[in-house]
Formats: structure tokens, C-alpha cells, sequence
């Protein structure tokens, strides 16, 4: 049968990402809603607007590779391809759960439109590196993109991949950094310093952009800005806030691990995100869009 | 043996444009064939064996099959989680090739000896893990990868190793190679300590023993059957390689065995005793040290026979 598109835009996607992370990892109890609230921008701009990816032929040869490098926001990955249409919205509430393909960091078996599975963090961008090198030798006109943590920016192999990136004038590589200044167990400043961030990556060659990561004009802009760059990498800094979009979860380091408990924390959530729900989109899990299906 | 690689390399290359050969900035010389052949398809990834692994993963998922070269234990335990995640994972077409197995780099000390190296590759799924033991079977396993769909590691040895046979019938992975019919005794060899093995051997007739000799370039998937048939006909197998003696290849052939019923042959893992190498030597003198030589591993074996030319206590270090 053939997989119908969803026409949607990149706000009611973004929605959707956040909707669909709060109810997963609600339902699974599982973990890192914070990070899958700070990067549902980014991901759902560059699912609706700037990708060329298709759910009918996963693996068209000249498809657009995405890697979430940050691979514990996985329900944000799974939540933005089920709306795109790579497969079925429901089977996304089977995150965590014994028997389902959806673990927690993102697995490519069984998925289509997973690209490829990360999780430990740092093999994301090197991964893509290759794809770009590859795709290079080929004549290829795909981008690859590729989605990092602030965090993950401490591994040593973000900058062997950056150095070599630079050295190889991978322009056809994008990377998207969803700077939530805060880390695994504290704020990046407290834990490990990474900045001068955009110095950094403009000292190792990179064409740097310094965005606010959950402004959609913005990140179209760089998007595009990043796609026409020649010559060598681009690198969006998608500056943005943990947690976002809930109030009590926004720059609260303990969101990198929690998810929202049955009760207050739960429908406060989800009160907050219908306060914010754009105009057109509807919320699969309203008991009255379910019609009486029981999930 | 690298020369041989690359030569073999180099002829796959030209029929195959998709051959791609990533270096950690080594192979200074040994290369030289293939990178002035195909210029294009050398990618030299710098001293940074993360990142190379990991390309090589994403150039092989996307068509290419990918040969990576560094030395030792850097092109292996410097990136193992990308080697299980990234390549072995996603199953990715990346052949990931060690120079210097076992004690080959010598005096340059025990960073550069690979000897743990087998037991952490044979432990991660969807790793064929290669050992050819001379020039000629670094060809047949060259080519057995380049054509085996997945991620492979072969170790190999440096540039001073023999050619011990010309030609090998019906080569394939997962099948050791017999050598020499003999009685009672089997001797297993993986790798380039082959040319012990094969010395050992002529020690051993001369003091009225006849072991055959198998080499395994395999050492996963291990081949059971040769294992098992031995096993019924032979009071000892013995085990040989430049290795630790734990979990590499004499570890392969004992889970073998320990699989087995009823009757079977007792077994010997000679390898190294459990420790890193910290005598300084040239390759023929760390291997006489650490009781690998020709001489120490026939001695070893009259003594589990109980034959009286043996002193035991020479094997007390």
C-alpha cells in the first residue's frame, strides 16, 4: 500500500515531535525528554522543509542521509518519520517496550528511514564523514546531515571528524549542534567548557552558523545557507533550551533522565503543549481524536 | 606479508573501482603501490583511528568496500566501539587490517605488540576474524574478504615473513589447511608463528614424533570439523599463536572441544602465559623469551608426551 505523505508544516511537526516524546516516554518511563524537547525544532524543520527523504522508497539512492548523532533524543528521530509516513504513528508508544523495534537510542533494524544507529555518542558525525567522502568520490548531489549534542562535543572523535572534514572540503556535510548548554549531569559550563564553541569549529575550518535553534525561519535560513556553502563543512549552533516548551522541564538538568509521571506532571505537560498547539494540528492522543481505540 | 597485501590489493583494486584503502598515516613505502596507482581511492584519515573506523563504516554503507590499515592494536582497540557499532552493527563492508600481529614490531615495546587482539575481535558478532600464516595465504585471505559481504579483521605480520607453501586447494573462511599428515598429535597454528610451527615440526620427526600440522587462517568462525576430527584421532592437539592464551584462538578450539563428548584429545594452548611483553628484543628474540620458538615449542610438546629429552625447567621464566 502506498505510504501517504502527511502534509504538514514544520511547526505542527515540531509539535508533533514534542507531543509524541512526552506520551512515549510517559507511557515507557523512559528517559531524555529534555534533550527530545530541545531538538524537536531542529528536527522537524529539517524533516518538513529542507530534506529530500521519501517514505515510499526509504532508500532511494539519492535521498538526503540524517543521522541523529545525539542518539538518546531517538523518540524525536521516530516520532518525525512515523509523521512523515515511514510507518505507522501508533506503533511510536511501543518506545522501550519488550518486544518493539523503537529502543531507547535509535536503532536502524526494523525501522525504515533510520539512516543509522548511534546512541554511544561521538560516531555520528565520523559516520557521516564517510557518507560525505563517499558520496564526493561518487558525484553524488545528497547532503548529509548530521545532528550532534552540545555534550557529545566532548568526545575526541567529533574532532578527528571535524578536522578531517575541513582537510577534505566535505561541503556536501551539515551539522546541527543542539546547544542546550547543559549536559549529562550538570550545565556545560560547570561540567566541561566547551566554549568558545562557534571558535572552535571555525578554527578547524568550518562554515559556522549561530542561530536561535528553535526559530523555523532561522533554522530554514541556515539550512539552506548551510546547503549552498561550497567549499567546505558547514555547522549550524542551534542554540536552544533543554526541556523546552514545558515550563517546569526548560533548563532543569534532571529532564536529561526523568519523564513526566502519571498526574500533575503528566497533564501539565500536556496542557502546556495544547496552549501551544498550532493552528490545523491535532493531538493523536486526545481521547476524543482517539475515537475510543485503546492504546 | 604487507607487501603481499597491497600487491593482492592493489590487483582487486584494478578490477574493482568501489576498493577503497584508509590509512592512519602508516604505511610510509607500503603503500606506495596502491596510492600511486589509485590516488583517488588512498584516503589517508591522520593519526585519529576513530574517526577512520567510523568513515570507513560510512563510505561501506554506502557502497564502498572499505579496507582500513594501521598497526597493532591501533586500528582495533583504539577504536573498538566503532568497529561494534558502527561497522559489525550495521554489518558495514569494512576490512579492517592490522600489520605487526603477535610480537612482529619487536623492539619498538609492547604498545606495539598486538596480543589480545584476536580474542577482542572474535568476541564481537558479525566479525570474521583472519590470521593468514604466510605470503600465500595473505593472498587467499585477502581476496576471501574482499569477497566475504561484512566487516573482517586480518591480522597480519610485517615484511619479513616467509612464503612456506605456493598454493592453497580450495581456500575458503572457516576452513584451516592441512599441511602435514602425522600421528597422536595435531598441531594447530594461526597466524604468522607458522614458520615455528613448521620448524617445530622437523625438530619433533628428528626426535621420532610425527604431529600433523594444520594452520587455521580462520579464527572465526572456527572450523569445528577439522577440530572435531582431530579431537577423535589424536591423543593432543596443541594450540599455537602469537597471542595471549586467553580467549583468541587456542580459546576458539577449546570451546570446541569442551562441546564434545565421549572420548577426545587432551589439549595445549602455547601462547603467551597471561602478561604483556616487557622484555625488549628483536622478534626471533621475544619469541625465544617467551617460549615461542621453534625449539621451545617442540620441547613443550615432548614434554606433555613424556618424552625424556625434555627439561621442563627450561620453560620456568
Amino acid at each position: 500500500m502506498e505510504k501517504e505523505e502527511k502534509v504538514l508544516n514544520s511547526l505542527q511537526l515540531a509539535w508533533k515531535i514534542r507531543r509524541h516524546g512526552i506520551e512515549m516516554t510517559h507511557v515507557s518511563g523512559g528517559a531524555h525528554i529534555g534533550s527530545i524537547l530541545s531538538v524537536a525544532d531542529i528536527i522537524g524543520v529539517l524533516y518538513n522543509d529542507i530534506a529530500k527523504v521519501d517514505p515510499n522508497n526509504p532508500h532511494m539512492e539519492d535521498r538526503d542521509r540524517i543521522i541523529l548523532s545525539k542518539g538518546h533524543a531517538g523518540a524525536a528521530i521516530y516520532a518525525a518519520l512515523a509523521e512523515k509516513g515511514f510507518f505507522d504513528t501508533k506503533k511510536l508508544i511501543t518506545h522501550y517496550a519488550n518486544g518493539s523495534m523503537l529502543s531507547g537510542h535509535v536503532s536502524h533494524i526494523g525501522i525504515p528511514g533510520v539512516e543509522f544507529s548511534t546512541g554511544s555518542l561521538g560516531h555520528g558525525l565520523p559516520v557521516a564523514v564517510g557518507m560525505a567522502l563517499a558520496a564526493k568520490k561518487d558525484n553524488k548531489k545528497h547532503r548529509i546531515f548530521v545532528i550532534l549534542g552540545d555534550g557529545e562535543c566532548n568526545e575526541g572523535a567529533v574532532w578527528e571528524a571535524a578536522m578531517f572534514s575541513n582537510h577534505y572540503k566535505l561541503d556536501n556535510l551539515i551539522a546541527v549542534i543542539d546547544h542546550n548548554k547543559i549536559s549529562g549531569i550538570g550545565f556545560c559550563k560547570d561540567s566541561m567548557q566547551i566554549c568558545p564553541f562557534r571558535e572552535k569549529w571555525e578554527a578547524f575550518g568550518w562554515n559556522v552558523m549561530d542561530i536561535d535553534g528553535h526559530d523555523h525561519d532561522a533554522l530554514r535560513n541556515a539550512y539552506k545557507s548551510a546547503v549552498a556553502s561550497l567549499g567546505k563543512p558547514s555547522v549550524i549552533i542551534a542554540n536552544t533550551t533543554k526541556g523546552k516548551g514545558i515550563s517546569y522541564m526548560e533548563n532543569e538538568i534532571s529532564w536529561h533522565y526523568r519523564f513526566p509521571k502519571e498526574g500533575e506532571e503528566y497533564d501539565t505537560a500536556v496542557a502546556e503543549l495544547h496552549a501551544q498547539m498550532p493552528d490545523g494540528t491535532e493531538d493523536m492522543y486526545d481521547v476524543n481524536v482517539m475515537e475510543g481505540e485503546i492504546l | 606479508m604487507r607487501d603481499r597485501f597491497i600487491k593482492t590489493l592493489v590487483e582487486i583494486a584494478k578490477r574493482d573501482k568501489n576498493v577503497y584503502l584508509v590509512t592512519g598515516e602508516v604505511g610510509f613505502g607500503v603503500l606506495r603501490p596502491f596510492w600511486e596507482q589509485f590516488p583517488d581511492r588512498l584516503i589517508n584519515a591522520g593519526i585519529a583511528e576513530q574517526n577512520l573506523t567510523s568513515l570507513a563504516a560510512g563510505m561501506a554503507l554506502e557502497g564502498k568496500i572499505v579496507f582500513t590499515y594501521s598497526i597493532g592494536n591501533f586500528p582495533t582497540m583504539r577504536c573498538l566501539e566503532q568497529i561494534r557499532n558502527d561497522c559489525a552493527y550495521h554489518k558495514a563492508n569494512v576490512k579492517i587490517v592490522s600489520v605487526g600481529g603477535g610480537l612482529a614490531y619487536g623492539s619498538l615495546g609492547v604498545s606495539h605488540h598486538a596480543t589480545e587482539d584476536l580474542a577482542i575481535m572474535r568476541a564481537l558478532p558479525h566479525v570474521t576474524v583472519m590470521a593468514p600464516g604466510d605470503l600465500t595465504e595473505v593472498e587467499y585471505v585477502t581476496r576471501a574478504i574482499y569477497g566475504h559481504e561484512g566487516t573482517c579483521y586480518m591480522r597480519i605480520g610485517r615484511g619479513h615473513d616467509k612464503q612456506l607453501h605456493d598454493s592453497i586447494d580450495d581456500f575458503k573462511i572457516g576452513k584451516a589447511i592441512k599441511i602435514k599428515d602425522g600421528e597422536k598429535t595435531a598441531i594447530f597454528s594461526t597466524g604468522a608463528i607458522f614458520d615455528e610451527a613448521l620448524e617445530a615440526c622437523r625438530i619433533l620427526e628428528y626426535h621420532g614424533v610425527n604431529p600433523s600440522l594444520y594452520t587455521f587462517p580462520t579464527v572465526k568462525p572456527i572450523d569445528r570439523e577439522t577440530i572435531e576430527a582431530c579431537a577423535c584421532n589424536c591423543d593432543w592437539i596443541v594450540t599455537l599463536e602469537e597471542h595471549n592464551i586467553i580467549g583468541g584462538f587456542g580459546g576458539a578450539v577449546s570451546e570446541v572441544l569442551a562441546e564434545m563428548g565421549g572420548v577426545r584429545a587432551k589439549l595445549m594452548k602455547i601462547g603467551l602465559n597471561d602478561e604483556y611483553s616487557s622484555v625488549v628484543g628483536n622478534h626471533k628474540y621475544l619469541r625465544e623469551a617467551y617460549g615461542l620458538s621453534a625449539e621451545k615449542i617442540a620441547q613443550r610438546i615432548e614434554g606433555v608426551l613424556g618424552l625424556e629429552v625434555v627439561k621442563m625447567k627450561e620453560f620456568k621464566r
